[in-house]
Protein backbone atom coordinates (compact mmCIF):
# COMPACT_ATOMS: atom_id res chain seq x y z
CA UNK A 1 0.00 0.00 0.00
CA UNK A 2 1.22 3.45 -0.89
CA UNK A 3 1.50 6.07 1.79
CA UNK A 4 -0.59 9.09 0.74
CA UNK A 5 -0.01 11.24 3.76
CA UNK A 6 2.78 11.24 6.28
CA UNK A 7 3.39 13.56 9.22
CA UNK A 8 6.54 13.45 11.31
CA UNK A 9 6.76 15.63 14.40
CA UNK A 10 4.29 17.97 12.72
CA UNK A 11 3.92 21.18 14.66
CA UNK A 12 1.81 24.33 14.41
CA UNK A 13 2.50 27.20 16.71
CA UNK A 14 0.37 30.34 16.80
CA UNK A 15 1.98 33.35 18.47
CA UNK A 16 1.74 31.85 21.95
CA UNK A 17 -0.28 28.67 21.57
CA UNK A 18 0.94 25.29 20.42
CA UNK A 19 -2.09 24.13 18.42
CA UNK A 20 -0.48 20.97 17.09
CA UNK A 21 2.31 19.49 19.12
CA UNK A 22 4.68 17.20 17.21
CA UNK A 23 2.19 14.68 15.92
CA UNK A 24 2.96 11.63 13.79
CA UNK A 25 0.64 9.70 11.51
CA UNK A 26 0.52 7.88 8.21
CA UNK A 27 -2.45 7.43 5.91
CA UNK A 28 -2.49 4.71 3.29
CA UNK A 29 -4.02 4.89 -0.16
CA UNK A 30 -7.77 4.19 -0.22
CA UNK A 31 -8.18 4.43 3.54
CA UNK A 32 -10.83 6.39 5.39
CA UNK A 33 -8.84 8.03 8.16
CA UNK A 34 -10.51 9.94 10.97
CA UNK A 35 -9.45 12.74 13.27
CA UNK A 36 -11.47 12.86 16.48
CA UNK A 37 -11.14 15.19 19.40
CA UNK A 38 -12.90 17.82 21.46
CA UNK A 39 -13.12 21.42 20.23
CA UNK A 40 -9.69 23.01 20.22
CA UNK A 41 -7.89 19.68 19.98
CA UNK A 42 -6.05 20.74 16.82
CA UNK A 43 -8.05 18.79 14.23
CA UNK A 44 -8.99 21.68 11.96
CA UNK A 45 -5.48 23.14 12.21
CA UNK A 46 -4.10 19.78 11.09
CA UNK A 47 -6.60 19.68 8.21
CA UNK A 48 -5.55 23.16 7.12
CA UNK A 49 -1.90 22.18 7.10
CA UNK A 50 -2.72 19.15 4.94
CA UNK A 51 -4.70 21.42 2.59
CA UNK A 52 -1.60 23.62 2.23
CA UNK A 53 -3.45 26.73 3.37
CA UNK A 54 -1.88 27.02 6.80
CA UNK A 55 1.89 26.64 6.78
CA UNK A 56 3.37 24.24 9.32
CA UNK A 57 5.80 25.73 11.81
CA UNK A 58 7.80 22.59 12.44
CA UNK A 59 8.30 18.96 11.51
CA UNK A 60 7.55 17.28 8.23
CA UNK A 61 4.30 16.87 6.32
CA UNK A 62 4.15 15.14 2.98
CA UNK A 63 1.14 14.56 0.75
CA UNK A 64 1.78 12.09 -2.09
CA UNK A 65 5.42 12.36 -1.07
CA UNK A 66 5.46 16.13 -1.68
CA UNK A 67 6.31 18.68 0.99
CA UNK A 68 3.29 20.89 1.74
CA UNK A 69 5.28 24.13 1.96
CA UNK A 70 7.13 23.54 -1.31
CA UNK A 71 4.50 22.01 -3.59
CA UNK A 72 1.09 23.45 -2.61
CA UNK A 73 -0.15 23.79 -6.21
CA UNK A 74 0.74 20.25 -7.18
CA UNK A 75 -0.89 18.88 -4.02
CA UNK A 76 -4.02 21.02 -4.30
CA UNK A 77 -4.47 19.96 -7.92
CA UNK A 78 -5.24 16.38 -6.81
CA UNK A 79 -7.05 17.15 -3.57
CA UNK A 80 -10.71 17.86 -2.82
CA UNK A 81 -11.79 19.82 0.22
CA UNK A 82 -15.11 19.95 2.08
CA UNK A 83 -14.62 22.73 4.62
CA UNK A 84 -16.32 23.01 7.98
CA UNK A 85 -18.36 26.01 6.82
CA UNK A 86 -20.08 25.89 3.44
CA UNK A 87 -18.47 28.41 1.13
CA UNK A 88 -20.51 28.01 -2.02
CA UNK A 89 -20.68 31.02 -4.30
CA UNK A 90 -24.17 32.57 -3.98
CA UNK A 91 -23.69 34.51 -7.23
CA UNK A 92 -23.87 31.24 -9.16
CA UNK A 93 -26.38 28.44 -9.65
CA UNK A 94 -25.82 24.86 -8.52
CA UNK A 95 -24.20 23.85 -11.80
CA UNK A 96 -22.61 27.29 -12.07
CA UNK A 97 -20.74 26.67 -8.83
CA UNK A 98 -19.26 23.48 -10.24
CA UNK A 99 -18.34 25.04 -13.58
CA UNK A 100 -16.80 28.07 -11.89
CA UNK A 101 -14.78 25.84 -9.57
CA UNK A 102 -13.56 23.71 -12.48
CA UNK A 103 -11.91 26.82 -13.93
CA UNK A 104 -9.74 27.09 -10.83
CA UNK A 105 -8.30 23.70 -11.76
CA UNK A 106 -7.82 24.53 -15.46
CA UNK A 107 -10.37 21.91 -16.51
CA UNK A 108 -11.49 22.52 -20.11
CA UNK A 109 -15.12 23.71 -20.33
CA UNK A 110 -16.50 20.69 -22.22
CA UNK A 111 -14.93 18.29 -19.75
CA UNK A 112 -16.11 20.47 -16.85
CA UNK A 113 -19.72 20.42 -18.06
CA UNK A 114 -19.63 16.66 -18.40
CA UNK A 115 -18.20 16.17 -14.93
CA UNK A 116 -20.52 18.75 -13.36
CA UNK A 117 -23.57 16.92 -14.72
CA UNK A 118 -22.26 13.55 -13.56
CA UNK A 119 -21.54 14.92 -10.10
CA UNK A 120 -24.95 16.59 -9.78
CA UNK A 121 -26.42 13.22 -10.59
CA UNK A 122 -24.08 11.51 -8.11
CA UNK A 123 -25.16 13.73 -5.19
CA UNK A 124 -28.81 13.64 -6.34
CA UNK A 125 -29.31 17.33 -7.05
CA UNK A 126 -30.76 16.95 -10.55
CA UNK A 127 -33.92 18.85 -9.68
CA UNK A 128 -31.92 21.79 -8.35
CA UNK A 129 -29.37 21.99 -11.14
CA UNK A 130 -30.28 25.53 -12.19
CA UNK A 131 -31.41 26.84 -8.79
CA UNK A 132 -29.56 29.50 -6.90
CA UNK A 133 -27.58 28.02 -4.01
CA UNK A 134 -29.47 30.27 -1.59
CA UNK A 135 -32.54 28.13 -2.24
CA UNK A 136 -30.87 24.89 -1.13
CA UNK A 137 -31.41 23.25 2.26
CA UNK A 138 -28.44 22.59 4.55
CA UNK A 139 -28.18 19.00 3.42
CA UNK A 140 -28.34 19.95 -0.26
CA UNK A 141 -25.60 22.55 0.22
CA UNK A 142 -23.41 19.96 1.88
CA UNK A 143 -23.95 17.56 -1.02
CA UNK A 144 -23.09 20.30 -3.47
CA UNK A 145 -19.90 21.09 -1.56
CA UNK A 146 -19.02 17.39 -1.78
CA UNK A 147 -19.69 17.42 -5.52
CA UNK A 148 -17.57 20.56 -5.85
CA UNK A 149 -14.72 18.86 -3.99
CA UNK A 150 -14.90 16.05 -6.58
CA UNK A 151 -14.76 18.27 -9.68
CA UNK A 152 -11.01 17.76 -10.16
CA UNK A 153 -11.22 13.96 -9.73
CA UNK A 154 -9.20 14.15 -6.52
CA UNK A 155 -7.09 11.30 -5.23
CA UNK A 156 -7.40 12.64 -1.70
CA UNK A 157 -10.56 14.03 -0.15
CA UNK A 158 -10.50 16.06 3.05
CA UNK A 159 -13.72 16.62 4.95
CA UNK A 160 -13.93 18.79 8.05
CA UNK A 161 -17.08 17.83 9.96
CA UNK A 162 -19.01 16.98 6.79
CA UNK A 163 -22.26 15.95 8.47
CA UNK A 164 -22.61 18.50 11.28
CA UNK A 165 -26.17 19.81 11.37
CA UNK A 166 -27.57 17.38 8.80
CA UNK A 167 -30.71 15.29 9.16
CA UNK A 168 -30.28 11.49 9.29
CA UNK A 169 -31.25 11.05 5.62
CA UNK A 170 -28.67 13.53 4.40
CA UNK A 171 -26.07 12.08 6.76
CA UNK A 172 -26.62 8.57 5.47
CA UNK A 173 -26.32 9.75 1.89
CA UNK A 174 -22.96 11.41 2.67
CA UNK A 175 -21.75 8.23 4.40
CA UNK A 176 -22.81 6.12 1.45
CA UNK A 177 -20.94 8.41 -0.95
CA UNK A 178 -17.80 8.42 1.16
CA UNK A 179 -17.82 4.60 1.38
CA UNK A 180 -18.28 4.47 -2.37
CA UNK A 181 -15.45 6.90 -3.05
CA UNK A 182 -13.16 5.04 -0.72
CA UNK A 183 -13.96 1.76 -2.49
CA UNK A 184 -12.85 3.44 -5.71
CA UNK A 185 -9.41 4.01 -4.22
CA UNK A 186 -9.83 7.60 -3.11
CA UNK A 187 -8.20 8.32 0.22
CA UNK A 188 -10.57 10.07 2.59
CA UNK A 189 -9.61 12.13 5.62
CA UNK A 190 -12.41 13.18 7.89
CA UNK A 191 -12.90 15.02 11.17
CA UNK A 192 -16.06 14.51 13.13
CA UNK A 193 -17.69 14.89 16.52
CA UNK A 194 -19.99 11.97 15.88
CA UNK A 195 -18.51 8.79 17.26
CA UNK A 196 -21.02 6.60 15.53
CA UNK A 197 -20.02 8.18 12.24
CA UNK A 198 -16.34 7.61 12.94
CA UNK A 199 -16.94 4.01 14.00
CA UNK A 200 -18.91 3.30 10.84
CA UNK A 201 -16.77 5.10 8.32
CA UNK A 202 -13.17 5.07 9.43
CA UNK A 203 -10.76 2.28 8.69
CA UNK A 204 -8.42 3.88 11.19
CA UNK A 205 -8.58 6.99 13.32
CA UNK A 206 -6.71 9.07 15.83
CA UNK A 207 -8.11 10.78 18.90
CA UNK A 208 -6.50 14.16 19.52
CA UNK A 209 -6.55 16.41 22.53
CA UNK A 210 -4.55 19.56 23.34
CA UNK A 211 -2.67 19.34 20.05
CA UNK A 212 -1.48 15.79 20.63
CA UNK A 213 -2.54 12.40 19.33
CA UNK A 214 -3.67 10.28 22.27
CA UNK A 215 -4.34 7.02 20.45
CA UNK A 216 -4.40 5.63 16.95
CA UNK A 217 -6.00 2.50 15.58
CA UNK A 218 -9.03 0.75 14.11
CA UNK A 219 -12.28 1.79 15.83
CA UNK A 220 -13.08 -1.76 17.01
CA UNK A 221 -9.58 -2.37 18.32
CA UNK A 222 -9.63 0.89 20.25
CA UNK A 223 -12.92 0.03 21.90
CA UNK A 224 -11.64 -3.41 22.83
CA UNK A 225 -8.33 -2.10 24.10
CA UNK A 226 -9.53 0.87 26.15
CA UNK A 227 -13.00 -0.10 27.32
CA UNK A 228 -13.64 -3.75 26.56
CA UNK A 229 -16.66 -5.31 24.88
CA UNK A 230 -19.36 -4.24 27.29
CA UNK A 231 -20.18 -1.64 29.89
CA UNK A 232 -22.36 -2.09 32.93
CA UNK A 233 -24.07 1.06 34.13
CA UNK A 234 -25.74 1.78 37.44
CA UNK A 235 -27.01 4.86 39.19
CA UNK A 236 -24.45 7.13 40.76
CA UNK A 237 -25.40 6.85 44.44
CA UNK A 238 -23.26 6.55 47.56
CA UNK A 239 -25.02 3.32 48.35
CA UNK A 240 -23.98 1.69 45.09
CA UNK A 241 -20.47 3.06 45.24
CA UNK A 242 -19.84 1.68 48.76
CA UNK A 243 -21.30 -1.63 47.68
CA UNK A 244 -19.05 -1.79 44.61
CA UNK A 245 -16.01 -0.93 46.69
CA UNK A 246 -16.92 -3.59 49.23
CA UNK A 247 -17.05 -6.17 46.44
CA UNK A 248 -13.77 -4.92 45.01
CA UNK A 249 -15.27 -3.82 41.67
CA UNK A 250 -13.52 -0.99 39.84
CA UNK A 251 -15.85 1.69 38.46
CA UNK A 252 -15.70 5.08 36.81
CA UNK A 253 -17.98 7.98 37.46
CA UNK A 254 -19.84 9.33 34.45
CA UNK A 255 -21.98 12.18 35.76
CA UNK A 256 -25.34 10.62 36.66
CA UNK A 257 -24.11 7.04 36.52
CA UNK A 258 -21.23 4.79 37.42
CA UNK A 259 -19.71 2.64 34.69
CA UNK A 260 -17.99 -0.67 35.11
CA UNK A 261 -15.71 -1.94 32.38
CA UNK A 262 -15.42 -5.69 32.76
CA UNK A 263 -15.12 -8.83 30.70
CA UNK A 264 -17.81 -10.76 32.56
CA UNK A 265 -20.89 -8.68 31.95
CA UNK A 266 -23.50 -11.08 33.22
CA UNK A 267 -21.53 -11.96 36.36
CA UNK A 268 -21.07 -8.32 37.28
CA UNK A 269 -24.67 -7.43 36.51
CA UNK A 270 -25.96 -10.30 38.58
CA UNK A 271 -23.58 -9.49 41.40
CA UNK A 272 -24.71 -5.87 41.54
CA UNK A 273 -28.36 -6.86 41.39
CA UNK A 274 -27.86 -9.37 44.16
CA UNK A 275 -25.61 -7.37 46.47
CA UNK A 276 -26.32 -3.69 45.81
CA UNK A 277 -29.59 -2.66 44.17
CA UNK A 278 -32.79 -4.18 42.85
CA UNK A 279 -33.02 -2.32 39.57
CA UNK A 280 -31.48 0.40 37.41
CA UNK A 281 -28.57 -1.69 36.17
CA UNK A 282 -27.95 -1.93 32.44
CA UNK A 283 -25.38 -3.70 30.35
CA UNK A 284 -24.64 -2.44 26.83
CA UNK A 285 -21.97 -2.89 24.18
CA UNK A 286 -19.05 -0.48 24.57
CA UNK A 287 -18.72 2.19 21.89
CA UNK A 288 -16.14 4.56 20.53
CA UNK A 289 -17.84 7.30 22.52
CA UNK A 290 -16.83 5.51 25.73
CA UNK A 291 -13.23 5.43 24.54
CA UNK A 292 -13.40 9.09 23.59
CA UNK A 293 -14.81 10.20 26.94
CA UNK A 294 -12.44 7.99 28.86
CA UNK A 295 -9.42 9.46 27.09
CA UNK A 296 -10.42 13.10 26.80
CA UNK A 297 -12.44 13.42 30.01
CA UNK A 298 -15.90 14.74 30.61
CA UNK A 299 -15.04 18.35 31.23
CA UNK A 300 -16.75 20.76 28.84
CA UNK A 301 -14.58 22.41 26.19
CA UNK A 302 -15.01 25.97 25.09
CA UNK B 1 7.29 32.61 -0.91
CA UNK B 2 5.50 34.97 -3.34
CA UNK B 3 3.46 32.90 -5.77
CA UNK B 4 2.01 34.78 -8.69
CA UNK B 5 1.17 33.15 -12.03
CA UNK B 6 -1.46 33.50 -14.77
CA UNK B 7 -3.91 31.99 -12.27
CA UNK B 8 -4.74 35.47 -10.94
CA UNK B 9 -6.96 35.73 -14.01
CA UNK B 10 -9.33 33.18 -12.49
CA UNK B 11 -10.64 35.22 -9.55
CA UNK B 12 -10.60 38.23 -11.91
CA UNK B 13 -12.77 36.35 -14.37
CA UNK B 14 -15.13 35.18 -11.62
CA UNK B 15 -15.88 38.80 -10.81
CA UNK B 16 -16.36 39.73 -14.46
CA UNK B 17 -18.86 36.90 -14.86
CA UNK B 18 -20.92 38.15 -11.90
CA UNK B 19 -20.62 41.78 -13.07
CA UNK B 20 -21.89 40.90 -16.53
CA UNK B 21 -24.86 39.05 -15.01
CA UNK B 22 -26.15 42.33 -13.58
CA UNK B 23 -24.76 44.58 -16.30
CA UNK B 24 -27.87 46.72 -16.70
CA UNK B 25 -27.70 47.78 -13.08
CA UNK B 26 -23.93 48.19 -13.21
CA UNK B 27 -23.95 50.38 -16.29
CA UNK B 28 -26.38 52.95 -14.93
CA UNK B 29 -24.13 54.90 -12.50
CA UNK B 30 -21.27 55.68 -14.90
CA UNK B 31 -23.78 56.74 -17.54
CA UNK B 32 -26.04 58.80 -15.31
CA UNK B 33 -23.50 60.37 -12.97
CA UNK B 34 -21.65 62.53 -15.50
CA UNK B 35 -24.93 63.74 -16.96
CA UNK B 36 -26.23 64.82 -13.54
CA UNK B 37 -22.98 66.43 -12.45
CA UNK B 38 -22.46 68.22 -15.74
CA UNK B 39 -26.00 69.59 -15.74
CA UNK B 40 -25.99 70.65 -12.10
CA UNK B 41 -22.43 71.78 -11.61
CA UNK B 42 -21.00 72.26 -15.08
CA UNK B 43 -23.89 74.16 -16.60
CA UNK B 44 -25.95 75.12 -13.50
CA UNK B 45 -23.28 76.38 -11.14
CA UNK B 46 -20.97 76.96 -14.10
CA UNK B 47 -23.37 79.64 -15.32
CA UNK B 48 -22.08 81.86 -12.51
CA UNK B 49 -18.43 81.08 -13.18
CA UNK B 50 -16.81 82.73 -16.14
CA UNK B 51 -13.95 80.28 -16.42
CA UNK B 52 -11.20 78.64 -14.41
CA UNK B 53 -7.72 79.56 -15.68
CA UNK B 54 -9.33 80.36 -19.01
CA UNK B 55 -11.18 77.02 -19.20
CA UNK B 56 -15.01 76.91 -19.25
CA UNK B 57 -16.23 75.41 -15.96
CA UNK B 58 -17.89 72.34 -17.53
CA UNK B 59 -14.65 71.52 -19.32
CA UNK B 60 -12.75 72.08 -16.08
CA UNK B 61 -14.77 69.56 -14.08
CA UNK B 62 -15.22 66.93 -16.83
CA UNK B 63 -11.84 65.23 -16.17
CA UNK B 64 -12.51 65.43 -12.41
CA UNK B 65 -15.78 63.55 -12.91
CA UNK B 66 -13.92 60.77 -14.73
CA UNK B 67 -11.26 60.69 -12.00
CA UNK B 68 -13.81 60.49 -9.20
CA UNK B 69 -15.67 57.73 -10.97
CA UNK B 70 -12.43 55.79 -11.49
CA UNK B 71 -11.63 56.21 -7.80
CA UNK B 72 -15.07 55.19 -6.55
CA UNK B 73 -15.42 52.22 -8.90
CA UNK B 74 -12.28 50.51 -7.68
CA UNK B 75 -12.12 51.81 -4.11
CA UNK B 76 -15.59 50.65 -3.15
CA UNK B 77 -15.18 47.39 -5.05
CA UNK B 78 -12.00 46.50 -3.17
CA UNK B 79 -13.29 47.65 0.21
CA UNK B 80 -16.93 46.71 0.79
CA UNK B 81 -17.39 44.17 -1.99
CA UNK B 82 -14.05 42.44 -1.42
CA UNK B 83 -14.75 42.40 2.31
CA UNK B 84 -18.04 40.63 1.68
CA UNK B 85 -16.33 38.07 -0.55
CA UNK B 86 -13.54 37.58 1.96
CA UNK B 87 -15.43 37.60 5.26
CA UNK B 88 -19.04 36.64 4.60
CA UNK B 89 -18.98 34.52 1.45
CA UNK B 90 -15.57 32.90 2.17
CA UNK B 91 -14.90 33.03 -1.56
CA UNK B 92 -11.18 33.54 -0.95
CA UNK B 93 -11.02 30.47 1.30
CA UNK B 94 -12.74 28.39 -1.37
CA UNK B 95 -10.30 29.61 -4.02
CA UNK B 96 -7.14 28.94 -2.03
CA UNK B 97 -8.23 25.35 -1.51
CA UNK B 98 -7.62 24.99 -5.26
CA UNK B 99 -4.28 25.53 -7.03
CA UNK B 100 -4.83 29.30 -6.81
CA UNK B 101 -2.54 31.00 -4.30
CA UNK B 102 -3.56 33.80 -1.96
CA UNK B 103 -1.35 36.21 -3.94
CA UNK B 104 -3.26 35.30 -7.08
CA UNK B 105 -6.64 35.73 -5.39
CA UNK B 106 -5.75 39.22 -4.18
CA UNK B 107 -4.11 40.22 -7.46
CA UNK B 108 -7.24 39.04 -9.26
CA UNK B 109 -9.37 41.24 -6.99
CA UNK B 110 -7.07 44.24 -7.54
CA UNK B 111 -7.10 43.81 -11.31
CA UNK B 112 -10.84 43.40 -11.24
CA UNK B 113 -11.16 46.73 -9.38
CA UNK B 114 -8.99 48.32 -12.07
CA UNK B 115 -11.10 46.71 -14.78
CA UNK B 116 -14.25 48.10 -13.22
CA UNK B 117 -12.74 51.59 -13.26
CA UNK B 118 -11.84 51.11 -16.91
CA UNK B 119 -15.37 50.04 -17.78
CA UNK B 120 -16.75 53.10 -15.99
CA UNK B 121 -14.38 55.49 -17.78
CA UNK B 122 -15.28 53.86 -21.09
CA UNK B 123 -18.99 54.40 -20.52
CA UNK B 124 -18.46 58.00 -19.38
CA UNK B 125 -16.36 59.07 -22.31
CA UNK B 126 -19.12 59.10 -24.97
CA UNK B 127 -21.36 61.05 -22.59
CA UNK B 128 -18.67 63.69 -22.08
CA UNK B 129 -18.03 63.77 -25.84
CA UNK B 130 -21.74 64.34 -26.45
CA UNK B 131 -21.63 67.34 -24.13
CA UNK B 132 -18.59 68.58 -26.02
CA UNK B 133 -16.49 68.98 -22.87
CA UNK B 134 -13.52 66.79 -23.81
CA UNK B 135 -11.07 66.94 -26.72
CA UNK B 136 -10.30 64.17 -29.21
CA UNK B 137 -8.13 62.20 -29.81
CA UNK B 138 -6.15 62.72 -26.57
CA UNK B 139 -9.24 61.97 -24.44
CA UNK B 140 -9.21 58.38 -25.68
CA UNK B 141 -6.19 57.89 -23.44
CA UNK B 142 -8.31 58.28 -20.31
CA UNK B 143 -9.50 54.71 -20.93
CA UNK B 144 -6.14 52.94 -20.55
CA UNK B 145 -5.18 55.44 -17.88
CA UNK B 146 -8.33 54.50 -15.93
CA UNK B 147 -6.86 51.03 -15.54
CA UNK B 148 -3.72 52.37 -13.87
CA UNK B 149 -5.66 54.83 -11.72
CA UNK B 150 -8.15 52.11 -10.80
CA UNK B 151 -5.36 49.72 -9.88
CA UNK B 152 -3.87 52.34 -7.56
CA UNK B 153 -7.15 52.81 -5.70
CA UNK B 154 -7.76 49.04 -5.64
CA UNK B 155 -4.41 48.51 -3.93
CA UNK B 156 -5.02 51.27 -1.38
CA UNK B 157 -8.54 49.98 -0.73
CA UNK B 158 -7.33 46.40 -0.24
CA UNK B 159 -5.03 47.58 2.55
CA UNK B 160 -8.02 49.00 4.41
CA UNK B 161 -9.95 45.78 3.79
CA UNK B 162 -7.10 43.72 5.20
CA UNK B 163 -6.90 45.88 8.31
CA UNK B 164 -10.59 46.46 8.92
CA UNK B 165 -11.92 44.35 11.81
CA UNK B 166 -15.52 44.56 10.60
CA UNK B 167 -17.35 45.82 7.54
CA UNK B 168 -18.57 48.84 9.55
CA UNK B 169 -15.08 50.14 10.22
CA UNK B 170 -14.62 50.52 6.47
CA UNK B 171 -16.69 53.69 6.89
CA UNK B 172 -13.62 55.42 8.33
CA UNK B 173 -11.57 55.44 5.14
CA UNK B 174 -14.69 56.35 3.20
CA UNK B 175 -15.37 59.45 5.32
CA UNK B 176 -11.88 60.46 6.32
CA UNK B 177 -10.01 59.66 3.12
CA UNK B 178 -12.34 59.48 0.13
CA UNK B 179 -14.73 62.34 0.93
CA UNK B 180 -12.09 65.04 1.62
CA UNK B 181 -10.14 63.82 -1.39
CA UNK B 182 -13.26 64.09 -3.54
CA UNK B 183 -13.49 67.79 -2.64
CA UNK B 184 -9.89 68.99 -2.34
CA UNK B 185 -8.01 67.32 -5.17
CA UNK B 186 -8.44 70.07 -7.72
CA UNK B 187 -11.74 68.53 -8.67
CA UNK B 188 -14.29 71.36 -8.52
CA UNK B 189 -11.90 74.28 -7.95
CA UNK B 190 -8.22 74.60 -8.83
CA UNK B 191 -5.76 73.65 -6.10
CA UNK B 192 -3.97 76.95 -6.72
CA UNK B 193 -6.54 78.75 -4.53
CA UNK B 194 -5.32 76.73 -1.53
CA UNK B 195 -2.41 78.04 0.60
CA UNK B 196 0.88 76.89 -0.87
CA UNK B 197 1.78 74.62 2.05
CA UNK B 198 -1.55 72.82 1.78
CA UNK B 199 -1.09 72.46 -1.95
CA UNK B 200 2.19 70.63 -1.36
CA UNK B 201 0.63 68.40 1.29
CA UNK B 202 -2.29 67.64 -1.02
CA UNK B 203 0.06 66.73 -3.87
CA UNK B 204 2.14 64.58 -1.57
CA UNK B 205 -0.68 62.52 -0.09
CA UNK B 206 -3.79 62.73 -2.24
CA UNK B 207 -3.80 60.12 -5.01
CA UNK B 208 -6.90 61.64 -6.59
CA UNK B 209 -5.09 64.96 -7.12
CA UNK B 210 -2.65 63.19 -9.45
CA UNK B 211 -5.42 61.36 -11.23
CA UNK B 212 -7.14 64.69 -11.88
CA UNK B 213 -3.92 66.31 -13.16
CA UNK B 214 -3.35 63.52 -15.68
CA UNK B 215 -6.97 63.26 -16.79
CA UNK B 216 -7.27 67.03 -17.14
CA UNK B 217 -4.22 67.09 -19.39
CA UNK B 218 -5.77 64.31 -21.47
CA UNK B 219 -9.27 65.77 -21.83
CA UNK B 220 -7.95 69.26 -22.60
CA UNK B 221 -5.17 67.94 -24.79
CA UNK B 222 -2.54 70.06 -22.98
CA UNK B 223 0.61 68.18 -22.04
CA UNK B 224 3.26 69.43 -19.65
CA UNK B 225 5.81 68.31 -17.08
CA UNK B 226 3.30 68.03 -14.21
CA UNK B 227 1.53 65.30 -16.19
CA UNK B 228 4.72 63.24 -16.20
CA UNK B 229 5.39 63.87 -12.52
CA UNK B 230 1.87 62.78 -11.58
CA UNK B 231 2.14 59.70 -13.74
CA UNK B 232 5.34 58.71 -11.96
CA UNK B 233 3.75 59.40 -8.58
CA UNK B 234 0.84 57.11 -9.48
CA UNK B 235 3.09 54.31 -10.73
CA UNK B 236 5.19 54.48 -7.56
CA UNK B 237 2.16 54.59 -5.28
CA UNK B 238 0.52 51.66 -7.10
CA UNK B 239 3.66 49.53 -6.89
CA UNK B 240 4.10 50.13 -3.17
CA UNK B 241 0.49 49.51 -2.25
CA UNK B 242 0.25 46.47 -4.50
CA UNK B 243 2.83 44.63 -2.43
CA UNK B 244 1.66 46.09 0.89
CA UNK B 245 -1.95 45.04 0.25
CA UNK B 246 -0.94 41.47 -0.61
CA UNK B 247 1.29 41.28 2.44
CA UNK B 248 -1.49 42.55 4.73
CA UNK B 249 -4.02 40.19 3.21
CA UNK B 250 -1.68 37.23 3.62
CA UNK B 251 -1.20 38.20 7.25
CA UNK B 252 -4.95 38.31 7.74
CA UNK B 253 -5.93 35.15 5.88
CA UNK B 254 -2.99 32.79 6.20
CA UNK B 255 -2.56 31.79 9.81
Amino acid sequence: MNIVLEAKNLEKKFSDVLAVNKINFKVKEGEVFGFLGPNGAGKTTTMKMIQCVSPKTGGDLRVFGLDVNQYPKEIKQVMGVVPQMDNLDPDFTVIGNLIQFSRYFDIPLEEAKKRANELIDYVQLNDKKDSSVDKLSGGMKRRLVLARAMINNPKLLILDEPTTGLDPQARHLIWEKLKDLSSKGITVIITTHYMEEAARLCDRLVIMDNGEILVEGKPKDLVKKYVGDHIVEAENTTEIKTCLEKNDIKYEIANESVEIYNENVSDITNLILKECVDSGVTARPATLEDVFLKLTGRKLRE
Amino acid sequence: MFMLTYRFLKPWRRNIVTFVKTWKLNFVPPFLEPILYLLALGFGLGGFIESVDGIPYAKFIAPALVSISVMNASFFECTYTSFVRMYYLKTFDAMISTPISIEEVITGELFWGATRSTIYATIMLPVLLAFGVVELPSSLLIIPFAFLGGLMFSCIAMCFTALSPTIDTLSYPSFLFITPMFLFSGTFFPMSVLPLAIQYVALAILPLAHLVIVNRALTLGIFNISLLMSLLWIILCTTIFFFVSIKLMKRRLIV
